[in-house]
């Protein structure tokens, strides 16, 4: 790991001015350090020779100077250290969530939500959405966080330590060449031997971690399992077990530190025998009568001044490196591409901004959704084998609902992925017959044009933001935010007033267990709206797709996992909702079909006959 | 996860003792004072060489310069060389002592978590992953406490003191300086830091967790806020919630760089107040030309002693709040009372297993989570207990596993109250699988043998047959050595809950309780796991507690609870054709015909 990152320099402008001042800051220091060795060997020297108050009185009042002007640079340089670590913070987090939900600068609107398509789900298996969105989150507060040790501790000592020990020797060599020669000659020893101690333990400590982590897994093991142990009658038994372990845990962590610990030891080592050494070649020659008291004091004063930046710097090391490795991170995901490809071509090519609205008005949503027709529609994510979709021909027509229907790991969830355009087909494609388009595209022959390509638009030639403005979406698991209730139903149409918002509500069956909330609509659901359960959730969802008023809905799993109550409730206000709509249903559970125009069975990734 | 109902409640649990947390953990500490107090002693050997090396070498240089022959030195330059090895060499040996003493309070901590926490009623608490790992970390901060916590302070006292005594002895008004100069660096310019910091630290935390919560949002809600055009509105409230962070952080650096200016400025005046002491005192003949650079050295160097200080109260004060929560934990009386060596429970004539008049709740100012269940289990049959979530059916597992005492009533094994006998008694004839079971790091047989530590491989593939498992582990390389992985995660959700089965089969019991066996599976797999644990449990005593209503034709008996009562009983048969709940929950998932 580098101790300065290009990338944090070029990326944060906020890092570049940190860094001028914290170099104008070490200058300062550097040249009071200096100033303050020199007063107090002068004043010393000048006492021992007889000289009185009234003849020091002007390097003591100078001394108190020196005193508060390294008071004043230090406060100035940690205040500033973290003015700046707070803004370069600020920056990096931006430009990680810009890109991330592919609003950043540069971003068309049209690719907005690309950024974000893994946050879907790609399949519900792995659940790497989720999982991938919690460490976003650590990493965008906690993470980027540890920015502040890096670069209030570590950089200011990281300056020093270039700055200090040079001007000290220049100083030295200047005043006592041989002590020079001395500090010249151990100062470089330091990083060598670190260096040398470091190579020779890496690959020792590094098997030691890996079993570090093992050993030290365990005790969260147990006690996750304590329930499961008891059952077993194990309990107790493991009590004997945890002590062994943690011992064990014990004996190679501490066989680790004898290692890890002697890097350190040889920094110390050194840098204090060094200044021993200076001490007691500069007495002797002293004594002898070839060196002046007031020099000796000087270099005495100034040799620990060389060695000490380089103890703090290493003191730092690892603790800023947190931060180091949160900036590295950031960069990583900020450097991952944001939109595929094709996407951007088409949006290049395609629809002109004038022609089609990327920002429709809201309210006023089309009347009716086209005729969707898949055409050997096939998807495989990226780095699967197994393709998720393959070949997949059907035809939804305007106003009919289709159940979808097949076993877990059949395609049903990509089929909607598809449809909310989180995925794109990477083989075959999805041809819209709608009315609503502008004439002239939908006319508008298609290069690889066969004969039923000439009636329809592929679905990639609809501006993304347009597209979603037709579609109201019930997924499986809604995400609830931490805000009210009728701000959570508004999510799709932000200015609607609470009578809609209620209206929404009581569509969807919701109205009544709402206003059973302590403040009724304004009731803040908390994070993740975990006040609700799952049934509530559910409606909340339908509310927001009612409010959406959209012609096409896409539900996922309405009922699965929910209590037959909130099932049946649920049941009532999805055929309200399907009501003068499209709809798609994606749903384990039969229960749905006799309700359902048409059923389309998948399984394995093809249409069922 | 589950019903709020069923959440621990903070006042359930009274702060039987309220001392300082603090204190506890120092306590939980003493066995390893000796080794701790070596530690300290090193490590104020190891800051005293640093201050003592510029003190005698200012004796050196200051002697030198009087031109005495050389063996007037001799002592101070053999001193000066050993004391410039003995820091190193002292601080090493201090880590690893003290590190070595905090690993060993480490084990004994655990273990006396470990036992307590086995003691108690496990099962509640353990309903949440993040306070399980809560509790861990908040457990391993204490070998924090030795090493951070507590030797900083006595080491910077211990040296702070001999070298202000030394100073005094050499020049009392010095002397006395150094250590009002010592204790403003030391003591009072940290905790006027800390007191600086208090309020904007928890400004700062607020806007932080605004923050957050913004982050948590966008991110998580990031398919729902795409999907309905509202991503825009999500990432300007991030923006919002950074820059007030970030205006509030920039704002607050005014009072944050007082430490650090304090410091510097303390110890720069302090020097200066020596050497104006000093040349006055030598002017006036009252102090050796000698003494002054030694007095002044030494202050210069003395501020080391007090550079680890301003870390420590942050540090205790975390350390503090993982004692509050741990003690919070282990201060919860058990739930179950046990008599720890009473007689062992009888071997029970026949394993029907029957509950009478049973009553629970988990407060006194709480509604009963049962309230008067009686449900019976023939031997040898198979009984299913449904109901919404909330009605009680896992704290009816937590009392038929023994995590939980009735409150009143009765539950007979054969015949026999088995809550009469201490607990392992009774789980000698009732086990099962519980709510999330858990798989341990380990492989598949270290996993299985849990429950029948002394089992043969025969023994285990019996049960891995009888749970449907066999197959899949004869088809892995490494059969039944394969290692599943943390929580089992290279297993498969159905595998999982197989293994868990075939462990509970292994124990050998009379009674059988599954709890939610497929909770966490998708309906494919949870259909297949439900007929084969029927099939599996053929010939026990079982009690299968499910909200799932597949393969429900195969069980014996119905019980329908609901707010704690039995709302609705009886065979499949007779409860389709029923007006009520099963009825309207078979009608709701599709499956009435």
């Amino acid at each position: 790991m580098r101790p300065l990152d290009p990338r944090l320099v070029r990326a944060a402008r906020a890092v570049r001015v940190h860094l001028l001042v914290t170099i104008v800051c070490g200058v300062a220091v550097t040249g009071l350090v200096l100033a303050q060795a020199w007063l107090l060997a002068h004043t010393i020297a000048g006492a021992t020779r007889g000289a009185g108050t009234a003849e020091l009185s002007w390097a003591i009042t100078a001394f108190a100077a020196v005193a508060a002007a390294r008071g004043l640079v230090a406060y100035t340089a940690e205040t500033a250290a973290l003015r700046s670590a707070a803004r370069a913070k600020s920056q990096l987090r931006r430009r990680l969530i810009g890109h991330v939900t592919g609003t950043g600068s540069g971003a068309s609107p049209d690719s907005q939500g690309h950024g974000a398509v893994w946050l879907s789900g790609q399949d519900s298996d792995t659940e790497s959405g989720p999982h991938r969105a919690g460490e976003l989150v650590t990493l965008a507060t906690r993470g980027l966080d540890a920015l502040d040790d890096y670069f209030a501790r570590y950089l200011p000592q990281l300056v020093l330590a270039t700055l200090v020990p040079l001007a000290v020797l220049v100083v030295v060599m200047r005043a006592d060449w041989i002590s020079g020669i001395v500090i010249a000659v151990t100062l470089p020893l330091i990083p060598i031997f670190m260096a040398l101690v470091g190579w020779h333990t890496q690959a020792r400590t590094q098997r030691q971690w890996r079993l570090l982590n093992r050993l030290g897994g365990h005790f969260l093991d147990v006690v996750e399992g304590l329930p499961t142990l008891a059952i077993f009658r194990r309990a107790k038994a493991q009590a004997g077990i945890i002590r062994r372990i943690t011992n064990e845990h014990r004996h190679t962590t501490m066989a680790t530190l004898r290692v890890a610990f002697l890097s350190a030891f040889v920094l110390e080592l050194l840098a204090t025998l060094a200044v021993a050494l200076v001490a007691v070649e500069v007495g002797i020659r002293l004594m002898y009568g070839t060196l002046d008291y007031e020099t000796a004091l000087l270099v005495l004063i100034l040799a620990p001044e060389a060695y000490l930046p380089l103890r703090e710097v290493g003191a730092r090391f690892h603790a800023s490196m947190e931060g180091v490795a949160a900036a590295e991170q950031v960069f990583r995901v900020i450097e991952e591409p944001a939109a595929p490809a094709d996407d951007s071509e088409v949006s290049g090519r395609g629809v002109p901004a004038a022609t089609v609205p990327t920002r429709p008005d809201t309210g006023a949503a089309p009347d009716t959704a086209p005729r969707i027709r898949f055409e050997g529609v096939g998807v495989t994510y990226p780095g699967r084998e197994v393709p998720a979709l393959g070949d997949v021909s059907l035809s939804i027509e305007p106003g009919r609902s289709v159940l979808v229907t097949g076993p877990s790991g059949a395609g049903k969830s990509t089929l909607l992925s598809l449809l909310l355009r989180f995925a794109e087909p990477t083989s075959g494609r999805i041809l819209l017959h709608d009315p609503a388009a502008p004439h002239g595209r939908a006319a508008e022959p298609h290069p690889a044009d066969t004969a039923t390509a000439a009636a329809g638009t592929p679905l990639t030639a609809v501006p993304v933001a347009h597209w979603r403005r037709r579609i109201a979406w019930v997924p499986q698991h809604p995400y609830l935010f931490d805000d009210t209730v009728a701000d959570n139903i508004r999510l799709g149409d932000p200015d609607a007033d609470l009578t809609e918002v209620r209206r929404a509500a009581e569509q969807a069956e919701a109205d009544a267990f709402v206003r059973e909330l302590p403040d009724g609509y304004h009731t803040r659901l908390g994070e993740r709206g975990t006040r609700l359960s799952a049934g509530q959730r559910q409606r909340i969802a339908l509310a927001r797709a009612f409010l959406r008023d959209a012609p096409l809905a896409l539900l996922d799993e309405p009922t699965a996992h929910l209590d037959p109550e909130s099932a049946a409730a649920i049941r009532a206000a999805t055929l309200r909702l399907l009501r003068g709509r499209t709809g798609v249903i994606v749903a384990h559970d039969t229960g749905w079909a006799p309700l359902v125009d048409e059923v389309v069975r998948l399984d394995a990734g093809r249409v069922e006959t | 996860m589950t019903p709020t109902v069923e959440e621990p409640d903070p006042g359930a649990a009274p702060a039987r003792r309220s001392r300082e947390p603090l204190a506890r953990m120092i306590a939980l500490a003493r066995p390893r004072t000796a080794r701790f107090a070596l530690g300290v002693l090193l490590g104020a050997v190891a800051t005293g060489s640093a201050v003592a090396l510029l003190g005698v070498a200012a004796w050196l240089l200051a002697k030198a310069a009087e031109h005495p022959p050389i063996t007037a030195l001799s002592v101070a330059v053999v001193a000066t060389r050993a004391l410039g090895i003995t820091r190193g060499v002292a601080r090493y040996l201090e880590r690893l002592v003290t590190h070595d003493a905090a690993f060993r309070t480490l084990a004994d901590v655990r273990v006396r978590v470990y036992e307590r926490l086995a003691r108690t009623e496990p099962v509640r608490r353990f309903r949440s992953g993040d306070l399980v790992s809560r509790l861990v970390s908040d457990t391993d901060a204490t070998q924090d406490l030795l090493i951070r916590g507590l030797a900083p302070p006595l080491v910077a006292g211990l040296t702070g003191g001999a070298v202000v005594t030394f100073c005094t002895v050499l020049f009392l008004p010095g002397g006395l300086l150094l250590g009002a100069g010592l204790l403003l660096a030391g003591v009072a310019v940290p905790l006027v830091a800390a007191a600086l910091g208090r309020r904007p630290g928890r400004r700062q935390a607020r806007a932080r967790g605004e923050l957050s919560t913004a982050l948590v949002d966008t991110l998580y809600g990031a398919p729902d806020l795409v999907a309905y055009g509202a991503m825009d509105r999500a990432v300007r409230r991030v923006e919002r919630a950074d820059e007030e962070l970030t205006r509030l952080a920039r704002r607050d650096s005014v009072l944050m760089g007082f430490g650090a200016g304090a410091t510097s400025l303390v110890t720069g005046l302090t020097v200066w107040a020596a050497l104006l002491l000093g040349v006055a005192a030598v002017e006036g003949g009252t102090l050796h030309a000698i003494s002054l650079a030694v007095l002044v050295l030494t202050t210069l160097a003395s501020f080391e002693i007090v550079a680890p200080l301003p870390e420590v109260a942050a540090r205790l004060g975390a350390i503090r709040a993982s004692g509050e929560r741990l003690f919070g934990v282990l201060d919860t009386p058990p739930a179950v009372t046990s008599p720890r060596h009473g007689p062992a429970a009888p071997e029970p004539e026949d394993s029907g297993l029957r509950t009478r008049a049973l009553r629970v709740r988990y407060g006194v100012d709480e509604p009963w989570a049962l309230d008067g269940i009686d449900i019976d289990v023939p031997q040898g049959r198979t009984v299913a207990v449904l109901g919404p979530s909330g009605a009680g059916k896992s704290t009816l597992a937590a009392v038929l596993l023994r995590f939980r005492d009735p409150d009143s009533g009765r539950v007979e094994l054969g015949g026999t109250d088995i809550t009469a006998h201490p607990v392992d008694e009774a789980r000698r004839f009732v086990t099962g699988v519980p709510q999330d079971p858990h798989i341990f790091t380990s492989t598949l047989r270290e996993n299985l043998r849990l429950a029948a530590p002394s089992a043969h491989d025969d023994e285990l593939w019996r049960a891995l047959r009888r749970a449907r498992l066999a197959g899949e582990v004869a088809a892995m390389p490494d059969g039944l050595d394969t290692e599943v992985g943390a929580h089992g995660t290279r297993l498969s959700g159905g595998m999982r809950q197989r293994l868990a089965l075939a462990r509970a089969l292994l124990a050998a019991p009379r009674v059988l309780v599954l709890d939610e066996p497929t909770a966490h599976l998708d309906p494919d797999t949870r259909d297949e796991v439900t007929a084969d644990l029927l099939t599996a449990a053929e010939g026990y005593s079982t009690l299968l507690i499910t909200h799932d209503l597949a393969g429900l034709d195969r069980v014996a008996w119905i019980y329908v609870l609901s707010e704690g009562r039995v709302l609705q009983q009886g065979t499949h048969e007779e409860l389709r054709h029923r007006e009520g709940w099963y009825r309207e929950a078979l009608r709701g998932l599709g499956r009435t015909s």
